[in-house]
């Protein structure tokens, strides 16, 4: 059996960091992360979780704290936002470099300045090529499962990188939705004892790990690490595959979910929250009988290609929502994605939603009757004033 | 076969690992001209120059990266520079 509580996005991340038994939490507070480590600490000063909460003085050192744990052998959990993920960008290579199955929230923000505490996806695609593999959450149920999910694909032998979950800023962050809370025994089940058989702290056997890599050797470890990212792929299928089997809850394959694609000529491409508002719009589209699909992009690394080619082979008008821009480019990192591997197909980019632009029901019917009549390659801000 | 990040498993490994490849510049000690101050020994932070059995300093190139602090320590020009050929 499990329990319902009706709690926010980072409360669920905090529930789904105990369900982990996390061994390490390092964390410094950031809106709007920190209800999560909140959180977290009263689970940890009340007894419910037996792990070290180390107090830091900013996010450098948050991540800082989390690589040393996870060097050690350690389950470690951290959270951070905004432009506490901008200061966490060189240890973050570091967590990647050295193999550690770090799994960290993002409560996605927009970056300053004009300061902005309001969601956007701008922070953590800035740290796209860092070597995470980046979720993206629709829902706080999703924001659970997916952080269980998280600790299964880092730790496994065949990836060992760190993984963000990624959350919209306050739309989940601060909003209560029902979410069920599995047994820990059974996350206990799931995920088992991580035991690291490349880095832990042993006196008996010295390592050394972090070392120069001498131009002799480094770009054979940066090879390792885009073909274990490539591997994660199937990983991560495998984990949504076997979490839907075990507690009945899953997100399409695991790297994307295709909704209403069934012969739809016309579909969007979205990651997170904004995937609800699209399903909502399609199904009353459906019901005034005009047929348009979502492909919900889950996973934005590893970058689904193979799924994206073969789920939209049959569709006309691609629409691709991004809540980041890429300056100087004119798109989001998502459209120059989906343009890069959908050569021969009409792809536009739509810039949507940033530091907190609400998106409209009238603005998704906006981009689906745009998409269907523009050229290949358009690029279309989205709500901005006249 | 690199290990997974490069992880050294084994201690000692610096004597398979030889840390004199990446130099530039070699310096070239004069045992002629050197008058046994030590001073190029102890200020070496690789620890690449050593005593020889006749008590003449001796650099080992295996070992020396070529930051040249020994040359610009030695109080009498006995160590000079040379291009590293490769
Ligand atoms: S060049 Fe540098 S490393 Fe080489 S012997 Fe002199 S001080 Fe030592
Ligand atoms: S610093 Fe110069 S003089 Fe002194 S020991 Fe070294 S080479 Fe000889």
């Amino acid at each position: 059996m499990c329990e319902v509580k009706v709690i926010t996005g980072t409360s669920a991340a905090a529930e789904a960091a105990k369900l982990a038994d996390v061994d390490v939490i390092a964390a410094y507070p950031i809106t709007p992360q920190t209800t999560c480590v909140e959180k977290l600490a009263e689970f940890v000063a009340n007894g419910e979780l037996d792990a070290e909460y180390i107090k830091v003085e900013s996010e450098h050192s948050a991540m800082s704290a989390c690589i040393g744990a996870a060097a050690t052998g350690a389950r470690t959990f951290t959270a951070t936002a905004s432009q506490g993920l901008a200061l966490m960008h060189e240890m973050l290579f570091i967590a990647s470099g050295m193999r550690l199955p770090i799994v960290m929230m993002v409560a996605n923000r927009a970056l300053s300045a004009p300061i902005n505490i309001w969601n956007d996806h701008q922070d953590s695609i800035a740290e796209r090529d860092t070597g995470w593999i980046q979720i993206y959450a629709e829902d706080n149920q999703e924001t659970l499962d997916s952080i269980i999910q998280a600790y299964k694909i880092a730790e496994n032998e065949n990836v060992l990188l760190p993984v963000m979950v990624c959350l919209d800023g306050f739309i989940l962050t601060h909003t209560v939705e029902p979410v069920i809370i599995p047994k820990a025994e059974r996350v206990r089940d799931f995920l088992g004892v991580y035991e690291p058989k490349h880095a832990y702290l042993d006196p008996d056997r010295p390592i050394t790990q972090g070392p120069v890599g001498v131009p002799d050797c480094y770009m054979e470890t940066r090879k390792q690490l885009e073909d274990a990212i490539e591997r994660s792929k199937r990983v991560i299928k495998d984990v949504n595959a076997e979490f839907a089997e075990l507690f009945n809850r899953k997100y399409g394959n695991g790297l994307v979910e295709a909704y209403n694609l069934d012969n739809a000529d016309t579909v969007l491409v979205a990651m997170g929250t904004v995937c609800g508002t699209i399903k909502y719009v399609i199904d009353q589209l459906k019901k005034e009988g005009k047929n348009v699909g979502l492909l919900r992009i889950r996973t934005f690394r590893p970058f689904p290609k193979e799924d994206i080619k073969d789920l939209l082979k049959e569709v006309d008008n691609i629409a691709v929502l991004d809540k980041n821009v890429s300056f100087g480019f004119n798109k989001g990192a998502l459209g120059i994605e989906m343009s890069s591997i959908l050569k021969n197909k009409k792809v536009c980019n739509y810039i949507v939603g940033l530091g907190g632009r609400d998106i409209k029901i009238e603005d998704i019917k906006k981009i689906i009757s745009h998409v269907e009549k523009a050229e290949d390659d358009e690029t279309m801000w989205i709500g901005l004033k006249e | 076969m690199v290990t997974i990040a490069a992880i050294i498993y084994e201690p000692g490994n610096s004597i398979r690992n030889k840390t004199g490849t990446w130099r530039t510049f070699k310096p070239i000690l004069d045992v002629e001209k050197c008058v046994k101050c030590e001073n190029c020994y102890i200020f070496c932070p690789e620890g690449a120059i050593q005593e020889d059995e006749n008590g003449n300093f001796k650099i080992d190139y295996d070992y020396c990266k070529g930051c040249l602090i020994c040359m610009n320590e030695c109080p009498v020009n006995a160590i000079t520079k040379v291009r590293e050929e490769k």
